[in-house]
């Protein structure tokens, strides 16, 4: 080669070629770039593939904390600093920093300890307030804190751990101390004075400071008072009012009691396994309304989870159960058994509900510890942590960790990760009992302004809007794409073809947003307002259309023969136009003639709800958006069927429309099925026409004239908002991962079957 | 009949029917888009309407546009609360812009034709586009300064009105001059302060303490101070001009005889649309729409240009296109060139291709948390931590923003490609290599730039469809009012952190979350033809390669 090379420059002797070591390191060179060349576009495809399949990794890697349940994992322990003397523990609680623990004992002494060392950090009794002795002791919900002493002499002392907090030097210094919110002595609540010897005490957070307190004297009364506080704006003096009510008596005895915020409601727990529900809603003609029975064995643990409406109440046997009021049709309430917890392996020794969540912890006579959620019914975490039996647990204020007392006095501080406690596969996709409802119900309602809002979290509105705005979409789109694609494909004189096809394709690159705010701006008010142009455009529309061909034929041929075949959709332009015309045009004399001059108005009058962005709007504007991808896949299919196939059929007499039914569409049908896969996967996954044109109210029902809430407009409209991390933030992340899968799934079918009807097609 | 309907002629015309519904549709669509996106920028006579109440008997006189009419069922007319007469079944309402929302409270009214008097066009009514509270429409009586009245308009009105407009022209100059410094001077010393302040802050981070830092920050210091005198001496500047641009104002008589006094601060622009011919209608038309594309949006965007918004569109592609082009193309060049061609591949190209069919929202759910809340925050702890907590990389921004859409268009520019490189024939691949050339030679020498309209097609096709993405972009970045454009002046230049506007996003915006519809409407239809003439064209150039480059190689592989 060189050589030859060489002598045609016609100087053989003089070699113009570079020195062969030349050559040998240019080589070098040249082999060094082709495998850098090599090395970079591999691993720059390898890098693209994976970062592709990184979206699935990720969005996966984003929702598996949901499915985790709990862990608990022990911090510290020690010995409860509190002295023999001073009482036996009542109720334990822990600080919002998770640094510090309080314990309530029952003679009144109030102790601040270290939640790692149990160091005592303060410590006061309330006899230096009052002389009488404690003979009872109950606190109303952790949020706020507050704890009574009901005494010997038919007082209750109103009490409320109170923290300082400091930082000096960035660090936090926090210095604890008792406050008596309800001022420094205490509250008459027995007129007679007798000795309280079970109470219950909650606080109002809604509007002025108040709080009520009923207590069960040793003569067997139930006595009320209710508490409020005005702080004057000048002294900063408390002046207190009180009110007290005498209640009707319950057929059993007594065990403990609960009252909730709106002191509204008192339940109480007898000895024999019963609840009974007192209804205080007008407080001086209180009434017991009935007793349920909760278990034959003995009722060991009650308490409210936060927000005060549901009781979770604890056996003997371990069982755990979770109680709210129901209303039925006559706006009676009664007390339900909403669901069950897993059992625990003895007698439930103590509750304690997280704060700002509906979930609890529970500790049994056996050493377990079980950590429950209200809404999902999970239990997520349930095993012997301890040798003895635990009378007392706290909750953290932040759930992120628990205090034991065991009885052999020691406190254990655990460290727990809960996160996701309100997700489960039935919290997602079946019904669930919600606070506040009369039955199980689905819906979607993921955040309120309230910490003691129960977050509803049920994908089947979400799934059921998405379907139902693809539903009407296809259902608008799926005739007119094929059918439109069938004659482009078979029937259309070639020329037309040119300008029809691009003209539509381009409808796939039209931003939907614009579409959804022509849906939303000018269709929907339109619709509203010539409802009767539309059911009359459906309908008429197609037999104008026949009335038209009819027409054609029968017009005199050589009329007819002026506008060979393959024009008919040029000839039906006026058609189309003059009808829509006179559809709204005629539209409002409709209204007046027989729908009393409103459709709307008629529809609503005959028990059909009307939302002026509804699916109707969505089924056209997303139907819009569908038909050029339908359209164009659909129209590559029919027309590149094999013409020798059309060909022998038009040979052997068939029509051509009888050749398209017999050998066309059954070739073509599934590269049509593909087209209708990746169309319907498009209006499952698309934003913005539905967040536009739909009220975005999560509902679950096909009514065609109400708006429904789709997956991608919810995350489009809820994700800027959540907390990173949240359980809300990775249910999103969830309903990304499901659109995702499926419209994959939907894609993958579509093109392997097209794949494979090109290689049929080939083989034809 | 009967043979008519089994030959299936019938079902031919219905199918054709079906082709023509979906042409007049798009047709349709754009028509109207085009039709009331032009209206918007037409300057419109103002009519004067007097209006009989039927209930009351009073009069009342009306002055405005008319926007639109509507005709409705009296049913729905009472439905809606209005007393309608008895005798009558249909009525006919007009929408009237009638401005002045400071002191009518609503710009736009509904009114029923019955009790309307002749429409009147008086001339020499004023239109005065103001920086707040919309329109104004009225008679000019007299200029003031200083409360004092200069000029009046009885004396000599065509004086008069030139006064008005070299007061308004003044008052423009006045506002850009206010506008350079408060942004442009006020804003760099804002920058250099707060730069000032990372300065220092970064110091503490790295550990200086004592005598060190004290003599570090006291050059910050000095610094400090120097700024700060430049801005005082500027505060005083702008308290001047404000003071004078406040000075004069325009007394005008709205239509029922009150007399309203306006700073010519306020003042944008005076037109007389019944005084204007079609000549000076065209050339105020023209002028409007200049200032639509060039200006910044007022009145939460509900009056003003969209400039920034159309920067922010382009920008933002132009970033995504530098990131979406080589990844794209070298992919695609391993799939086609080195990938062993088996059934991994197959299954790899498959889903390549199918993520074109993912949801766009998707994409936005992954750039959040993977880019944003991932790649972000870890970039803010390196490199940004002075900073913190307020995030740099860590929150939404033009980068992010990009980076998602490039990953979106990735499949598009990768499928493209690759039928650009599968359509070039062997023959030349097998020329180049019987020749001796390497692989990679015959690539970069050869293949690839026979493929260079295929790629270019996938980048418009590309471009095309980032430009109109919405749904993930409200996620990663972009925001319905951005205080500075993603270029400017400022080191480094680009600044790939900030949040940036965008057009799809302004018509979700402006349509949707704007508190007045009304007067948003006419401004979301120009939006949205700019965007629908922005990915047309591209959309048209793409098509047109592609067929050029598919009749290039037809002939060249012949």
């Amino acid at each position: 080669m060189t050589e030859s090379v060489a002598s045609a420059t016609g100087k053989p002797n003089e070699s113009r070629l570079p020195s062969s070591e030349l050559r040998a390191k240019r080589r070098r060179v040249r082999m060094f770039k082709d495998k850098v060349s090599k090395v970079g576009i591999t691993s720059a495809g390898y890098g693209v593939v994976f970062s592709l399949a990184l979206i699935f990794i990720y969005l996966f890697y984003e929702v598996m904390p949901i499915l985790k349940g709990a862990d608990v994992e022990q911090q510290a322990s020690f010995e409860l600093p509190v002295a023999a003397e001073q009482g036996n523990l009542e109720h334990l609680i822990m600080e919002r920093y998770q640094e510090m623990g309080v314990a309530f004992t029952d003679q009144g002494q109030i102790t601040f300890f270290d939640a790692f060392s149990g160091a005592v950090e303060h410590s006061e009794s309330i006899s230096d307030i009052t002389d009488a002795h404690v003979s009872s002791f109950a606190h109303g919900e952790n949020l706020g804190g507050l704890v009574g002493f009901g005494l010997d002499n038919g007082e209750v002392l109103f009490a409320k751990p109170d923290y300082e907090l400091n930082f000096p030097n960035d660090q936090r210094e926090i210095t604890p101390s008792v406050a008596y919110p309800y001022g420094n002595s205490s509250v008459v609540l027995d007129p007679q004075g007798a000795a309280i010897e079970l109470l219950t005490v909650q606080e109002s957070t809604r509007g002025r400071a108040q709080a009520m307190a009923v207590g069960y004297t040793a003569d067997q009364r139930f006595v009320a008072a209710r508490v409020s506080t005005r702080e004057n704006l000048f002294t900063g003096q408390l002046t207190s009012q009180v009110s007290r009510f005498e209640l009707p008596g319950i057929p059993g005895t007594p065990k403990s009691m609960i009252i909730d915020k709106s002191f509204r409601n008192l339940f109480v727990a007898d000895t024999d396994g019963h609840i009974h529900y007192i209804d205080l809603s007008s407080p001086n003609a209180a009434r017991w309304v009935e007793s349920v029975n909760v278990t034959n064995d003995d009722i060991t643990a009650m308490e409210f989870l936060v927000g005060s409406v549901s009781v979770i109440v604890g056996t003997s046997e371990g069982e755990l159960s979770q109680w709210f009021l129901v209303r039925d049709e006559d706006n009676n309430y009664s007390l339900e058994r909403i669901r069950d917890f897993d059992q625990h392996a003895g007698a439930i020794t103590s509750i304690s509900a997280e704060y700002t969540r509906k979930g609890f912890v529970a500790t049994d006579a056996t050493g377990g510890v079980g950590l429950h959620y209200g809404t999902s019914s999970r239990t997520l975490f349930l095993d012997q942590i301890a040798e003895n039996t635990l009378p007392h647990v706290a909750m953290s204020p932040v759930d992120k960790a628990i205090f034991t007392l065991g009885s052999d006095g020691l406190v254990t501080n655990y460290s727990v990760w809960n996160e996701h406690p309100q997700l489960s596969f039935k919290a997602l996709w079946n019904k669930v009992w919600y606070e506040g409802r009369a039955e199980p119900q689905y819906v979607w309602q993921s955040s309120s302004a309230s910490d003691e809002f129960e977050s509803k979290f049920s994908l089947i509105p979400l799934s059921i809007g998405t379907l139902k705005a693809a539903f009407f979409a296809m259902l608008f789109a799926m005739p007119l794409g094929i059918m439109a694609a069938i004659y482009t494909a078979y029937f259309m004189t070639p020329k037309l073809r040119g300008v029809v096809k691009p003209t539509i394709e381009i409808m796939e690159a039209l931003p939907t947003v614009i579409l959804g705010f022509l849906a939303g701006l000018w269709l929907a008010p339109f619709m509203e307002s010539n409802l009767p142009a539309v059911f009359t455009t459906l309908i008429g529309l197609p037999i104008m259309m026949l009335l038209m061909a009819f027409a054609w034929k029968s017009l005199p041929e050589n009329l007819r023969n002026r506008v060979p075949a393959g024009w008919e959709a040029a000839l039906l332009v006026p058609i189309v136009l003059l009808f829509g015309t006179f559809a709204v045009v005629a539209s409002p004399y409709m209204e007046v003639l027989f729908f009393d001059g409103s459709m709307r108005q008629w529809l609503t009058d005959n028990g059909i709800t009307y939302d002026q962005r509804n699916a109707l709007v969505v089924g056209v504007a997303m139907g819009f958006a569908v038909i050029p991808t339908i359209y164009s896949i659909a129209e590559d299919a029919v027309f590149n069927v094999p013409k020798h196939l059309t060909q022998g059929s038009l040979a052997l007499g068939a029509t051509p429309w009888q050749t398209m039914m017999g050998v066309v569409l059954p070739t073509a049908s599934p590269g049509i099925f593909s087209a209708l896969m990746i169309g319907f996967g498009r209006a499952v996954g698309e934003t913005m026409i539905v967040l536009m044109a739909t009220g975005n109210s999560p509902i679950v029902n096909f009514n065609i004239f109400e708006g429904m809430r789709t997956l991608s407009a919810n995350i489009a409209v809820e994700l800027p908002e959540t907390a990173v991390g949240s359980s809300h933030f990775r249910i999103l992340f969830l309903a990304a991962l499901v659109l995702f899968t499926f419209t994959f799934i939907l894609n993958t079918i579509a093109e392997v079957v097209r794949q494979r009807l090109r290689a049929r097609y080939s083989s034809l | 009949m009967k043979n008519w309907f089994k030959s299936g002629a019938p079902w031919i015309w219905l199918t054709g029917g079906a082709v023509t519904l979906s042409v007049v549709m798009v047709v349709g669509l754009l028509g109207l888009i085009a039709v009331r996106g032009f209206s918007h920028f037409w300057p419109a006579d103002v009519a004067i309407i007097e209006i009989n109440e039927p209930e009351t008997g009073a009069t009342s006189r009306l002055m405005g546009e008319i926007v639109r009419t509507e005709g409705m069922t009296a049913a729905a007319a009472r439905e809606a609360g209005n007393t309608v007469p008895e005798d009558r079944e249909l009525v006919k309402r007009y929408l009237i812009k009638q401005g002045n929302r400071d002191q009518f409270g609503t710009d736009f009214v509904w009114r029923f034709e019955f009790g309307m008097s002749e429409f009147e066009y008086t001339e020499g009514v004023y239109v005065i586009e103001r920086r707040e509270w919309g329109n104004f429409y009225g008679f000019p009586t007299a200029i003031e300064i200083d409360g004092e009245t200069q000029q009046t308009l009885a004396d000599n009105p065509e004086d008069f009105h030139e006064a008005v407009q070299s007061a308004v022209d003044t008052s423009v100059e006045y506002h850009h001059r206010i506008r350079n410094i408060e942004r442009g001077e006020i804003g760099r010393i804002n920058n250099e302060i707060e730069s000032l302040r990372l300065q220092e802050r970064q110091f503490q981070l790295d550990g200086l303490e004592g005598e060190a830092l004290e003599q570090a920050t006291a050059a910050l210091d000095v610094r400090r101070a120097e700024l700060e005198a430049e801005y005082l001496e500027l505060r005083n500047e702008l308290d001047a001009l404000y003071e004078d641009m406040h000075r004069n104002t325009l007394r005008m008589q709205m239509v029922d005889g009150a007399e309203v006094p306006i700073h010519f601060a306020d003042i944008v622009s005076i037109t007389m649309p019944n005084d204007m011919n079609a000549l000076q209608k065209w050339g105020e038309y023209f002028h409007r729409v200049w200032v639509f594309l060039t200006a910044e949006p007022r009145e939460a965007n509900t009056e003003g240009g969209i400039f920034p918004a159309i920067f922010g569109t382009i920008t933002m592609v132009f970033v995504m296109s530098i990131l979406v082009t080589p990844f794209g193309v070298l992919a695609a060049i391993y799939l086609r060139e080195y990938a062993k061609q088996g059934p991994i591949t197959k299954m790899v190209r498959i889903s390549v291709y199918n993520l074109a069919g993912v949801p766009s929202i998707v994409f936005g759910v992954f750039g959040l948390g993977f880019f944003i809340y991932f790649l972000g925050g870890n970039i803010d702890r390196i490199f940004y931590e002075a900073a913190l907590p307020s995030p740099t990389f860590g929150t939404p921004g033009l980068f992010w923003a990009s980076l998602t859409l490039a990953l979106l268009t990735l499949p598009v520019v990768i499928v493209s490609t690759e039928e650009g490189l599968a359509r070039i024939p062997s023959t030349i691949r097998q020329g180049s290599l019987a020749l001796g050339a390497t692989k990679s030679e015959t690539l970069w020498r050869v293949v690839v730039p026979l493929a260079t309209p295929g790629m270019m097609t996938g980048l418009i096709l590309a471009i095309a469809r980032a430009a109109g993405e919405v749904a993930p972009l409200m996620l990663v970045g972009v925001v319905k009012l951005a205080p500075t454009l993603p270029i400017d002046g400022e080191f480094p230049f680009i600044h790939l952190e900030r949040k940036i506007m965008h057009l799809g996003f302004h018509i979700f915006d402006v349509g949707f979350q704007s508190p007045n519809v009304e007067a948003a409407r006419p401004l979301v239809y120009a939006t949205a033809l700019t965007l629908v003439a922005l990915i047309i064209i591209l959309n048209i150039s793409a098509i047109s390669i592609r067929n050029h480059l598919r009749e290039k190689y037809r002939s060249d592989s012949d």
